[in-house]
């Protein structure tokens, strides 16, 4: 690990109150790798992602993004330096089409919130923008649909293109194939995999199901009751007897 | 496909000004005037609708900015001014310092801490009115003395003729809508459509959802003190009783009547609303009662409001023919 990483998180602690949720976690992500952070539910992962992501400021630690100390730093201000999420319930704009769906990202990309007098639809440089975005993640022929009316699986890939579409460096998802069919759950999985080898997004990503991260993540950390119980591929994940006692059970033997 | 609907829509609008335009020659003037207050008052609920309808904030404090823009033009041209252009241009202008400083305050806040802080704030404005007899003249309100003549090429025409008002308040109104078109049509626009869908993705991905809404708020403050600076030449005086909040209601009612959301709802409300008065009025003294009876099955039954609700049949009717 000679580059240094992309995120990095040192001694993480939250608490709801004074009931001690994390504690202690310090992890790092490697630029190109994908990382997972997996635990059974009730483990900590959301609340993981949401004191790093900027929902709200964790009770103890620091977390760095591209070396720069970003703790307690608001979302809105973490996605310009090109740290996006997605959220573990689907999270989009239900009653605007897929296409505006991603133009509003892309207008904020492009720093065009404020543009109160020109016209969108004459803005075609943006539309085609979005018409990739949309092509990349397999989404094109929704275009025009309202995201509300789309399949459920097609509703997370329409969040990933919102997240796509502000170029991001490191993009971490919060159980990203969570109540997808196996179906769905492949296209996912082969998604990821290709965004990332072909345009060199950093993926870090939380589960629950094992199958998913041993196909994709490089690199897995395992969360249990708050605390970090090992790190490894998968190979030393499968083979860490604590892994196996607090988590896999016995599915993990075969 | 996109494109002949679209221009569908703008023949319906040049059509609809049009009619607009004819009016004070084909109507008494007793409806020309009902009619020039429905386009104030449609444009004051159009620009509380750009808050609810768009950006998903309910204001009940619209009435305040509206009061704001008619002292403002009230004070100036009782002080001396005379210019209707400034005296409107401070009416636009009051409504837009009002609703920063106020908006400042209450965009952190949601849904009904919202309209319960913009509600308040138009409570303290109403008392200030009411209450600074020395530059508002108190519950009498504050009168016009002299309201400026309309000088169109080399001749002046008198606003105290009804139909000139109406003329000059549908010139003045129609830009007014002209530019909220373009608002709501604009990447801005998007934006304030986004934070009523949803305004947690919308920060993470990147907007400052906050003054995103205090921008939306001076827009829709200063239009409405717009339309105040026009009801105050069109009555020749301001008074308190507009900012009250009880009056911040009316916008209300007409866009939940009209349709929220829906571009032209509240001007269609305000339409309905005035025609509904005069119409009930003319049989009985309580006619806020039938409003109510009209109000109730409205939102219950067609919750896009009456045009709303008229555009979705006309959708589905245009998608059957072959
Ligand atoms: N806002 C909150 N206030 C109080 N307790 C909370 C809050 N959010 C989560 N918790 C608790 O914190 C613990 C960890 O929750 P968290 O959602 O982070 O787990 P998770 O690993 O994401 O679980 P899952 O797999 O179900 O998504 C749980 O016991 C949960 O009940
Ligand atoms: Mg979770």
């Amino acid at each position: 690990m000679s580059e240094t990483p992309i995120l990095q998180i040192e001694n993480l602690g939250h608490s709801y109150g004074r009931y001690l949720v994390i504690r202690d976690i310090s992890l790092a992500v490697a630029p190109g790798e994908l990382t997972a952070l997996i635990g059974p539910n009730g483990a900590g992962k959301t609340t993981f992602y949401n004191a790093v992501s900027g929902h709200f400021r964790p009770t103890r630690g620091r977390v760095h993004f591209n070396g720069r100390d970003i703790t307690g730093v608001p979302a809105h201000k973490l996605v310009p330096m090109g740290l996006l999420r997605s959220f573990q319930i689907t999270n989009i704009f239900p009653n605007l089409t897929v296409m505006e769906n991603i133009l509003v990202p892309l207008v904020l990309h492009h720093r065009k919130g404020f543009a109160f007098l020109p016209s969108l639809r004459r803005k075609k440089k943006l539309y085609r923008e979005a018409e990739e975005v949309l092509d990349k993640v397999g989404i094109l022929s929704s275009a025009y649909r309202l995201a509300n009316e789309l399949p459920y699986g097609d509703k997370r890939l329409v969040e990933m293109a919102i997240v796509l579409a502000r170029n991001p460096k490191l993009v971490m998802l919060d159980e990203p194939t969570a109540g997808m069919n196996p179906e769905e759950t492949e296209r996912m999985i082969h998604l990821i995999k290709e965004l990332a080898t072909r345009f060199g997004t950093t993926f870090f990503l939380t589960e629950h199901d094992m199958k998913v991260v041993f196909s994709v993540a490089s690199m897995i950390y395992v969360l249990h009751q708050g605390v970090l119980l090992a790190q490894g591929d998968k190979e030393a994940i499968r083979a860490n007897t604590a892994v196996r006692e607090a988590y896999l059970g016995g599915s993990a033997r075969d | 496909m996109a494109d002949t609907k679209r221009m569908q829509t703008v023949a319906g609008i040049i059509l609809v000004f049009i009619l607009f335009l004819t009016g004070p020659f084909i109507l008494p003037v007793y409806w020309t005037m009902i009619l020039t207050e429905i386009l104030i008052m449609g444009l004051l609920a159009m620009s509380f609708n750009l808050l609810f309808g768009y950006t998903g904030l309910l204001s009940f404090g619209q009435a305040g900015f509206f009061g704001v823009g008619a002292y403002a033009t009230a004070l100036f041209l009782s002080k001396g001014g005379n210019s209707l252009f400034v005296s409107l241009v401070a009416a636009l202008g009051a409504g837009a310092v009002a609703a920063l400083v106020i908006g400042f305050l209450c965009v952190r806040r949601d849904e009904i801490y919202f309209a319960m802080i913009t509600l308040g704030f138009g409570m303290m404005l109403y008392t200030v009115a009411h209450n600074w007899l020395s530059l508002t003249g108190g519950s009498d309100g504050l009168p016009l003395l002299n309201v400026p003549a309309l000088n169109l090429l080399g001749r002046e025409f008198s606003l105290f003729d009804p139909n000139v008002m109406y003329l000059f308040v549908l010139t003045v109104t129609a830009l007014c809508i002209f530019f909220l078109w373009r608002v709501v049509r604009s990447p801005f626009g998007l934006m304030l459509t986004a934070i009523r869908e949803n305004k947690q993705r919308l920060a993470f991905v990147g907007a400052g959802v906050q003054h995103l809404r205090l921008a939306a708020f001076v827009i829709a403050g200063a239009l409405a003190g717009m339309a105040g600076g026009l009801f105050c030449l069109f009555n020749a005086m301001a008074t308190p009783d507009i900012l009250h909040w009880g009056f911040s209601s009316r916008p209300v009612l007409m866009t939940v009547l009209g349709g929220s959301g829906i571009f032209f709802g509240p001007l269609f409300g305000a339409a309905i609303f005035f025609g509904l008065e005069q119409l009930i009025t003319s049989m009985t003294e309580n006619w806020m009662i039938f409003l109510g009876i009209i109000l109730v099955p409205v939102v219950i039954f067609f919750p896009h409001g009456i045009l709303g609700t008229l555009m979705d049949w006309m959708r589905t009717r245009t998608k059957r023919a072959p």
